[in-house]
């Protein structure tokens, strides 16, 4: 195939992304994004095979490659609960950081394949992005995979700082833009692959401080450096396709960051600092010495106070995925409008742990996505509603965060839940969420706590309302 | 005088750049969590540059390590695709139930 006609393929590769991206603008039209986006994949994969020369002893691998990494990864789709959606996303963001690396590093001992050059004699322009690929590629593989675990709950979700650690990160940072300026005079293997490691070290740096419910952010993150990724690597090999999708993808990501640390009224600066909850804790565990009441209740009471409310708004959160209560929850609901009570439910942008996590869950336990409304278009309909019944989230309610100056989250937009005539609080125990501070709405006169797993709350209340 | 090919290459990401900026932003929030699965599928479109590895070769019996790599990286960006893209239309599907509900 020519180079011109391949090179007009990858651009209609390009344009099908777009037209996918488009697509998830409504949910009617989104699965027909879904196969642009397919087939702007398939056209890429089978511009490129016919574009290099088949040699028939790496067919054989290839194919098995392309059967082992398609079998995993169809299996690993079908078999994914949808809770754990936020650590596959994180999974799926360090194969293509690690892809990407394994690309340069390729390119890097046989260029003459990609046209760039010979081995120790790569072309000027092609080196800098070739090291600026295989950085972004390797940061985003190690961040990644620290994300991944953290997720899956095999590492601690809480932030892990210590003394020196910015300067570090800082130093670790100028080393690598020097080693890529140092590349275009050395391009030895020495300096190539203390590239890759200063860079993996730095993925792995940057994500540790993080915690637990900065996830949103830290996800969205690594979904635009993957992109970017993918963008150094395609300026290296001089692909138009890999060009525009990483491009795509970059700024997609970083939209979702910016629409996460909005939604926590946080920059992205002091996320990426990290360490956030670790130091408030600490106060709050004196301050919670001094025990408020709390009105308790059981699901007997929240039966009852449902039954005879006129509009129910729920609000998901976190606990609510953990506890996979979604469908016991849709249950609840499905009595509740038998009894002509209105249900709704609100999102806050950060509940769960990845962007739209609340909206996925709800779909898979089958809420009509037109019941689902998000901060900024229900806010105002608490103040008229009977009960808000919170399932599993926190600090996104907190309504210190309107009053409190002082406090960490002030600032941050909350669902005015207090504004309902009664608010049923389902959760494990008083404990503070991930920022570690007191929830004064536990303590409220129209608050009942129901203190157990979301589940079995969920599914008692359903059975109270027989 | 003559226009280096890299300044066309960088016009083409600086306006990808921005039709992600808009396209993105009309995105609606309670589709970000396949907006996510989805990005993450078409970034895989990296397997471009494994094909290649996999068959960039200066003599046709040999297998090079750089072979080698590209399958590896054929075998990881293959994951991805399949993964990503069936994940995303797993959870669409799930959108789209609810809309026939809705139409009963």
């Amino acid at each position: 195939m020519s180079a011109n006609l391949s090179s007009i393929l990858y651009l209609v590769t390009g344009v099908l992304f777009i037209l996918a991206l488009r697509g998830l603008s409504s949910p009617e039209t989104s699965r027909k994004g879904n196969f642009f986006g397919i087939a702007g994949m398939i056209l890429a994969i089978v511009v490129t095979f016919f574009s290099v020369e088949i040699f028939s002893n790496n067919l054989i691998f290839f194919i098995s490659a392309l059967l082992v990494g398609g079998i995993t990864g169809s299996l690993i789709a079908y078999k994914i609960p949808m809770t754990a959606m936020p650590q596959l996303v994180a999974g799926f963001h360090s194969l293509v950081g690690l892809a990407a690396v394994l690309v340069a590093v390729s390119a890097y001992y046989s260029p003459e394949a990609f046209n760039l050059g010979t081995f120790g004699n790569i072309k000027t322009a092609s080196i800098i992005e070739m090291g600026i690929g295989v950085s972004i590629g390797a940061l985003t593989f190690s961040g990644s995979i620290i994300a991944f675990l953290k997720l899956q709950g095999i590492m601690s979700g809480s932030p892990i700082t210590f003394p020196g650690q910015h300067l570090l990160n800082a130093l670790i940072g100028a080393l690598i833009i020097f080693l890529v300026g140092f590349l275009v005079f050395n391009q030895t293997s020495e300096v190539f692959w203390m590239l890759i490691l200063a860079s993996f070290l730095i993925g792995f740096l940057i994500i540790v401080p993080i915690g637990g419910a900065d996830m949103p952010v830290v996800i969205s993150m690594l979904n635009s450096y993957s992109g970017w990724a993918a963008a150094g690597i395609g300026f290296t090999l001089e692909n138009t396709a890999l060009i525009i999708t990483g491009a795509l993808v970059g700024s997609s990501g970083a939209i979702l960051s910016y629409i996460m640390c909005k939604a926590m009224n946080r920059s992205f600066i002091s996320v990426i600092l990290g360490g956030f909850g670790a130091e408030t804790s600490l106060d709050d565990n004196k301050s919670k010495q001094d025990q408020k009441p709390v009105k308790n209740g059981n699901a007997e009471d929240a039966a009852f106070l449902m039954k005879n409310a006129a509009s129910v708004i729920i609000v998901p959160g976190y606990g609510m995925a953990v506890a996979q209560a979604q469908h016991a929850l849709r249950e609840m609901v499905d009595k509740l409008k038998k009894m002509d009570i209105k249900v709704t439910y609100a999102i806050h942008p950060v509940a769960g742990r990845m962007p739209g996590h609340m909206n996925v869950l709800l779909a898979e336990a089958n809420v009509p996505y037109d019941e689902v409304f998000e901060l900024e278009d229900i806010n105002n309909d608490f103040a008229n509603t009977d009960v808000a019944f919170v399932i599993g989230a926190n600090d996104v309610t907190n309504p210190v965060a309107k009053t409190d100056p002082k406090s960490p989250i002030y600032g941050m937009p909350v669902l005015d839940v207090e504004k309902c005539k009664s608010v049923l609080f389902v959760k494990r125990s008083l404990s503070p969420g991930y920022a570690g501070i007191d929830n004064e709405l536990f303590y409220k006169d129209n608050t009942l706590m129901l203190f157990a797993d979301a589940k079995k709350m969920t599914e008692n209340i359903v059975k109270n309302l027989d | 005088m003559e226009i280096d090919p890299f300044v066309f290459r960088l016009s083409i990401f600086i306006l990808s750049i921005f039709i992600g900026y808009f396209v993105v932003w009309s995105v609606t929030p309670s589709l970000h969590t396949p907006l996510m699965s989805v990005t993450n599928a078409i970034s895989s479109v990296i397997i471009v540059g494994a094909i290649v590895a996999s068959f960039g070769s200066v003599s046709a019996n040999e297998i090079s390590l750089s072979n080698i790599l590209g399958f590896i990286a054929v075998a990881l960006a293959a994951i991805n695709i399949f993964g990503g893209f069936l994940v995303t239309q797993r959870m669409l599907q799930m959108y789209k139930k609810k809309e026939k509900k809705k139409n009963k």
